[in-house]
């Protein structure tokens, strides 16, 4: 268990015009471990994965990103080119639209492998053979690998995804609603996947999320956000099982049991 | 002389529901408990007194609202009343297991694999942890033919079963099992109470909820009874 975290955020604040979306938000999070942000919609959680990624600045407070070496970097005040190469190396972003990421109009393999060309892979045959790989362990048929992404169906489509975002074996993945858009059935499969390549590779993620079943079962903490606030956070489990806050417990209570 | 391996000093806990006005119902209310290695502990008292509160707060699944619970984690004592989650999580990796009442898993996942998470999370190869959690299964009397099978779809002594495996296979020092033997035949029971005494002569230390008889003296050193609290003036 180590002690350094991989992402840290202090006082994160950011407003829309008069809406307050974040307000004094911390967040730490460590190697490997996954970190669920749950909260209705508009309660800030997508705009807090946005403003911890880099993809959206925050009106005060700061994001910190230890790298392999153990150098720490100011998100928001990386240069913009550094910014995009992280993002193409050790951190991945899924998400809840397939079509945001990938690139309809490359075969499945070419998705796949572009990431790994952004990286620098020049030899054609390893690429191939790394996407026929990802392809199998997202559970895509491998004869489907020169097909185009618009012949696939939507939990095919957020298979591929992932599996062009974790072909570059990335330190730390931002999901959000990953399963979101998806019919229960495959939702489960895609859980179910997730869950077993994030611990296999030891990948950080932080999992936005407004389905509390899927925090339950993919996060070992939690966030939980109103108005742009965190009003608790803890073990995943003792958060959904005992919460201490009444927006927690209307939360929790308001899930329909199936 | 065994040592302690689970300590509660003025163990309190209430819950506040904010919903219906903010009441406030007090369960537990200075517990004090000594659990010794080898040793079981039942306990007892009426339905609804907080025996399954108390086994969840032990395990940090309820937060303790005042009080300490030390327990034995890599040769020091830990008080997870007030450690941090991934301290709560490194301890349940290592020393301190549970059984819940039920079966609460990843629905597409076969129950074999469902076991034996446990051991591949400590670094086992998946073969080695399919191997033993087949062995364990089978030792339940869970078919080989079920092993490939998601437990969603099995009997609620099935179920309970699988679940009791996940709870063994990992030889935690410390075990907590909330009705282990609740919707199971006669034969299984003592499957289980087999299981529950080897343990104990590994020197496992035990706190158990068990309202059959039968069961609760075949397992228990002695009984630790909680007796409820006045309601809230």
């Amino acid at each position: 268990m180590t002690d350094e975290t991989l992402l840290s955020a202090r006082k994160l604040s950011l407003s829309y015009g008069m809406l307050p979306a974040l307000v004094d938000v911390d967040v730490d999070l460590w190697p490997g471990e996954m970190l669920a942000v749950v909260g209705e919609s508009g309660s800030g959680k997508t705009t807090l994965l946005n403003v911890l990624s880099g993809r959206l600045a925050p009106d005060a407070g700061a994001v910190w990103y230890r790298d392999p070496d153990g150098h720490l970097h100011d998100v928001h005040a990386m240069p913009a080119p550094a910014l995009r190469t992280l993002h193409r190396s050790d951190w991945g972003f899924v998400h809840q639209d397939p079509r945001q990421n990938l690139r309809m109009n490359v075969t499945a393999g070419g998705n796949v492998g572009e990431r790994l060309m952004a990286q620098g892979a020049r030899h054609y045959g390893s690429i191939r053979e790394q996407a026929i790989d990802w392809l199998t362990q997202v559970e895509i048929d491998a004869g489907r690998i020169d097909d185009m992404p618009r012949t696939f169906s939507g939990g095919m489509l957020q298979r591929l995804q992932i599996a062009r975002t974790l072909v570059t074996h990335p330190r730390l993945v931002f999901m959000d609603e990953p399963t979101g858009s998806l019919d229960v059935s495959v939702q489960a499969r895609l859980l179910d996947l997730i869950r077993s390549l994030v611990t296999r590779l030891n990948i950080a993620v932080v999992l936005v999320t407004h389905d509390i079943g899927v925090a339950r079962l993919l996060a070992h903490r939690i966030i939980v956000m109103q108005r742009g606030r965190v009003v608790e956070t803890g073990l995943t489990d003792q958060v959904l099982d005992d919460p201490q806050h009444p927006y927690t417990q209307l939360l929790v209570s308001s899930v329909l049991h199936a | 002389m065994s040592q302690v391996m689970l300590r509660t000093t003025a163990l309190a806990k209430s819950f506040t529901l904010h919903l219906q006005g903010g009441v406030r119902i007090p369960v537990l209310s200075a517990i004090g408990l000594d659990l010794h290695s080898g040793e079981c502990i039942v306990l007892s008292g009426p339905s609804g007194v907080g025996k399954s509160t108390l086994m969840r707060s032990l395990y940090g699944n309820y937060r303790a609202e005042s009080g300490h619970i030390l327990i034995r984690h890599r040769g020091e004592m830990v008080d997870l009343a007030t450690a941090d989650p991934r301290t709560i999580l490194a301890v349940r990796h290592e020393t301190l297991g549970y059984v819940s009442q039920f079966l609460r898993v990843v629905p597409r996942v076969p129950a074999v694999d469902v076991v034996a998470e446990v051991p591949t999370g400590r670094g086992a190869s998946q073969d080695e942890a399919r191997r033993i959690a087949t062995d364990l299964l089978l030792r339940l009397n869970i078919p080989r033919r079920l092993h490939g099978l998601p437990p969603a779809t099995f009997s609620g002594g099935e179920q309970q079963r699988v679940n009791l495996a996940r709870g063994f296979i990992g030889n935690h020092p410390v075990l907590l099992l909330d009705e282990p033997t609740a919707s199971l035949d006669a034969e299984n029971r003592a499957v289980v109470i087999s299981m529950i005494n080897e343990a104990k002569a590994r020197g496992t230390a035990i706190i158990a909820i068990c309202h059959d008889a039968e069961v609760r003296d075949a397992i228990a050193d002695r009984l630790f009874a909680l007796t409820p609290l006045q309601d809230a003036a």
